[in-house]
């Protein structure tokens, strides 16, 4: 631990936390010191249940009830009172002085900020009350500093969005509102929680940037709370690293990545895939576990050239009674070959989700068409009624995003597993048990496993199930939708593997959904990225990351942080002209209000664009 | 939001049309009618009724016309505020229900204020207290509430009431007072009744609130928004006051929407064991003899007090939630 100066904002020293459950203390947090110095970022990296949220909550004061700090010392010295130390731990939570610091010298940030706001309060009341706290102010004084702070977050039209509410803002919007309440008193220290774990990509950097600039201006301290190593190494000036609550290293964001010694922290920056993989590289995962394949015939694709999957103008969209209606999916088409994986690309509510459903029937496309070129020859995907859909189901199956709710808390592993095979009518009941057994192998889980209910497994666990369930009726294609996006970066790596291992074992074909380019650039082939609705780029994997041509594609791979400091965001340019997917920020070429209609152009290679039609593919490289 | 109002007014309309339609058509299909029912218990008690008045009351009422030219004479004469007329007690309907509607509204009134004004602080003080000693006590206190019923309930008061104190606790006045005037008397009479049914009704209704307003704002305190509440520094009580419980409200607001048919029906079965002048047992009686008019349209007022009851929760819902007003047209 670095000695401490007064220019520390906090420091932590030897805190220990417990939780008591069921009677008996659960130690949590063991013996954790760090320090936070003025104006500088610490990132506190861990995965989830490493305890590095709880540690937040202490500084907070915001503990749950059943938590208790055993031991240790919380000191926080307020840079404006000349560093006088006060003792967080010692303070009672909900005592004055201890409120006085929340909010007022303390702000604090959440992963989600969909519900971190109230729905039925506006946005600027919410943000004032944090103000009128603190710093009293006359009530159109108080307004007046409301919305100066929201103009200061980047709210375009800070008088209006004072009346707004949340739900009627973006998730970006949102978590920019929660700055705003968070910074309005100007607090010496900024704890922010996966602040930008649940945005997308570019509207990450943009949050990220944010919270640089704001450091800058008011001179703040940030305790950056986060699982994302390449988020760190674009914004933490210290580092430390957290498992199981206690601390595994410390040190300069420079000696961390240039000089990691812990292995765990070696094991985490090794789990986390980044853009210079080299093909056939894997992922190691912190806790390989080793699935055995089932002992099924590999799928053989010789003389059989047709794409296993064609899908061609496939159109939805979703109405409102108030009249309006958004165009989820518009004229969306490619191929799947047969053993590919394909990665679709795209924020949320680009509509990715949507097609793959579609593609499932599990949403009714308004037009389009789906084939898919089987044994026993081409099958109308949309045009099948229900009696031959059911026949038709096990050829596709569908992995979901959250390990949680995709499968029932009433049914044990091996209920689960069965289901789709019951349905089906296949074998009997013993036949169904032994292929169970035989899927558990499969994906790395225990068969003993399966008289066990989903709530007393863990979420990398739970996705194993999933994937076992999704392969019970031997299917040709699966559609991955997020699979990885609620795990932590060790567990995700286990999965991607796994994945990989059953695509090869297997012979299987994946559509691959994720908004995570670096998830997407190693498990898939080719990567079809979709902005607005509408597919903007495809191609194979290297050419679409090396030469992206969309203006969208460059914006997406320029907003992504690595986990190296050599490349650190340029945040200027990944900033540039606001939400990137608005097609007001590109240039006229691939806009198809000036250039007319837009069609795919063939850059050669299998790689096209979306681009106007005038456009050849000179152009679409000089544009 | 005067475009979701006046949809959900206009809305309101076919409802009650099938309503109206659904309770007529179960008015009409026991195989006897009230005239009849009337001359088989004449008979019974070995007496002749008098046939041609029968036959008089018959024509007067359109009984020997088709049955939907009879709906269409009993629903257009609701509307004119003309509620048809009761054959038992033979006056019309209006007449019937007079007194005994401001009584039970009054009874109900009370009941629901109670309720809330001891089921508010109880669900809240549980919600913050959950699985302490006193959450576990007074659930247990509310579930005995819910449990015993209230005709229970109310023959045991009278029971022990009239054992240890030798008190005749039925009636809502003396009855001395029964059809007299309104005077300063008769209302310290009522007032001196009141607190009983009230007490007893209110029983279950109470408990049923305290774990309605204890599981909802449990489901709030979970949310995010009251630690970003907090974590702004608010003091607790002020905090939860403003995000966890503002939320909670809904379910009560929408609640509002079955309290107001309520307040006019009250709690049948126990007006019957206490003989409450309230509009409950007229009901019932109404329904045995098939007093159709009486019973019709009290089922119908009913109805349109339910439809009027939702619409005025919708609106409240919409000036509460905002997510309501201003997403109100939009679907997922």
């Amino acid at each position: 631990m670095a000695p401490a100066t007064p220019s520390d904002v906090l420091r932590i020293d030897d805190l220990r936390i417990s939780f008591e459950m069921h009677g008996h203390l659960n130690e949590v947090v063991k013996g954790v010191s760090l320090r936070v110095p003025a104006g500088r970022t610490v990132a506190l990296v861990g995965e989830s249940g490493s305890g590095k949220t709880v540690i937040s909550q202490a500084v907070m004061g915001l503990l749950p009830r059943n938590g208790v700090i055993s031991q240790g010392q919380i000191l926080f010295s307020d840079p404006l009172k000349d560093g006088k130390v006060l003792d967080i731990a010692q303070l009672p939570a909900d005592g004055s002085k201890m409120r006085k610091l929340r909010g007022g010298r303390i702000g604090m940030i959440f992963q989600e900020p969909m519900s971190s706001l109230s729905p039925v309060h506006t946005v600027g009341s919410q943000i004032e009350e944090a103000l009128q706290l603190h710093r009293p102010h006359p009530r159109k004084e108080a307004r007046a500093v409301t919305e100066k702070m929201l103009g200061l977050v980047g709210f375009r039209d800070p008088p209006r969005s004072y009346d707004r509410y949340s739900f009627e803002l973006s998730g970006g919007l949102r978590q920019r509102a929660m700055l705003a309440m968070a910074l309005i008193c100007h607090p010496a220290l900024l704890i922010a929680d996966e602040p930008t774990t649940a945005l997308d990509v570019t509207i990450q950097a943009q949050v990220l940037k944010l919270m640089k600039e704001l450091q800058r201006d008011i001179g703040m301290a940030i305790l950056l709370i986060t699982h994302d190593l390449g988020v760190v190494a674009n914004m933490a000036d210290e580092v430390v690293v957290v498992y199981r609550g206690e601390v595994m290293e410390a040190g300069t964001v420079e000696d961390i990545f240039r000089r990691p010694s812990h292995p765990y922290l070696k094991a985490l920056l090794k789990a986390s895939p980044d853009f210079d993989m080299q093909e056939g590289e894997r992922l190691v995962a912190l806790r390989d576990v080793s699935p055995v394949a089932p002992t099924r015939a590999k799928r053989v694709y010789d003389g059989n050239s047709a794409p296993l999957l064609s899908v061609r103008h496939l159109r939805k969209t979703y109405g409102s009674k108030g009249g309006g209606s958004v165009l989820a999916v518009d004229d969306v088409g490619f191929d799947i070959g047969r053993g590919e994986c394909l990665g679709l690309v795209g924020e949320s509510g680009s509509g990715k989700t949507t097609v793959g459903n579609m593609i499932m029937r599990a949403r009714k496309a308004d037009s389009g068409e789906v084939v898919f070129h089987g044994e026993k020859g081409a099958v109308d995907v949309l045009g099948l009624d229900s009696h031959a859909l059911k026949a038709f189901r096990p050829h596709m199956q569908m992995i979901f995003q959250d390990p949680v709710s995709s499968l029932s808390p009433r049914m044990t592993v091996l209920d689960i597993i069965r289901e789709p095979m019951i349905i089906q009518g296949r074998g009997d009941a013993n036949a169904q048990k032994q292929r169970a057994v035989e899927l558990m192998h499969a994906v790395g889980l225990d068969p003993r496993f399966l008289n066990r209910y989903p709530h007393s497994f863990s979420g990398g666990q739970r996705q194993r199930i999933g994937i076992a369930r999704a392969l019970a009726l031997d299917p040709d294609l699966i559609i991955c939708d997020e699979p990885v996006s609620a795990l932590d970066v060790s567990v995700q790596a286990q999965i991607l593997n796994l994945l990989k291992d059953l695509q090869a074992s297997l012979g299987l074909t994946y559509l691959f959904v994720s908004h995570n380019l670096a998830v997407v650039h190693y498990m898939a082939e080719r990567i079809a990225v979709m902005a607005r609705g509408r597919i903007v780029e495809i191609g194979p994997r290297q050419e679409l990351f090396r030469n992206p041509a969309h203006p969208y594609t460059r914006s997406l791979l320029k907003a992504v942080p690595l986990p190296d400091l050599d490349r650190k965001l340029d945040f200027d340019v990944a900033m540039s002209g606001g939400t990137a997917s608005d097609p007001a920020s590109w240039p006229t070429e691939f806009r198809d209000t000036e250039g007319g209609p837009l069609r795919m152009v063939d850059l050669g290679n299998g790689h096209s664009v979306l681009a106007a039609e005038r456009c050849t593919a000179h152009d679409i490289r000089c544009a | 939001m005067l475009r979701y109002i006046a949809r959900r007014i206009l809305i309101m309309i076919p409802t009650l049309l099938i309503t109206s339609a659904l309770i007529f058509t179960v008015m009409q299909l026991p195989p006897s009618d009230y005239f009849e029912t009337y001359v088989a218990e004449m008979a019974a008690q070995g007496e002749k009724a008098d046939m041609s008045r029968v036959e008089f009351l018959k024509k007067e009422y359109g009984f020997d016309k088709p049955l939907i030219e009879r709906y269409f004479l009993w629903v257009t004469g609701f509307v004119q505020g003309d509620f048809g007329y009761s054959f038992e007690y033979e006056m019309p309907v209006s007449d019937v229900v007079g007194e005994r509607l401001a009584l039970t509204v009054l009874v109900s009134f009370c009941t629901i204020l109670m309720t809330w004004i001891i089921a508010f602080p109880i669900g809240i003080y549980s919600a913050t207290h959950q699985y302490s000693w006193a959450d576990y006590g007074l659930t247990f206190i509310g579930l005995l509430g819910i449990a015993v019923p209230h005709f229970l309930l109310a023959l045991i008061f009278m029971y022990f009431a009239n054992v240890w104190f030798g008190l005749s606790i039925g009636g809502l006045m003396d009855p001395i007072y029964f059809n007299q005037p309104w005077s300063w008397a008769k209302v310290q009479s009522v007032l001196a009744h009141l607190w009983i049914p009230v007490l007893i009704i209110g029983a279950g209704g109470t408990g049923s609130m305290v774990r309605a307003i204890r599981a909802n704002l449990l489901d709030e305190l979970q949310k995010q928004y009251y630690v970003t509440a907090k974590a702004k520094g608010l003091p607790p009580g002020k905090a939860l006051v403003k995000y966890p419980l503002r939320m909670s409200l809904n379910f009560f607001v929408s609640h509002i929407g079955d309290v107001l048919p309520s307040i006019v029906s009250g709690s049948e079965l126990t007006a019957v064991v206490l003989s409450l002048q309230t509009t409950g047992p007229l009901l019932l009686r109404a329904l045995q003899s098939q007093d159709m008019y009486l019973a019709g349209s009290f089922l119908l007022f009913l109805s349109c007090l339910t439809v009027v009851g939702v619409l005025i929760s919708d609106i409240l819902l919409g000036f509460l939630d905002p997510r309501i007003r201003l997403q109100g047209g939009r679907t997922k």
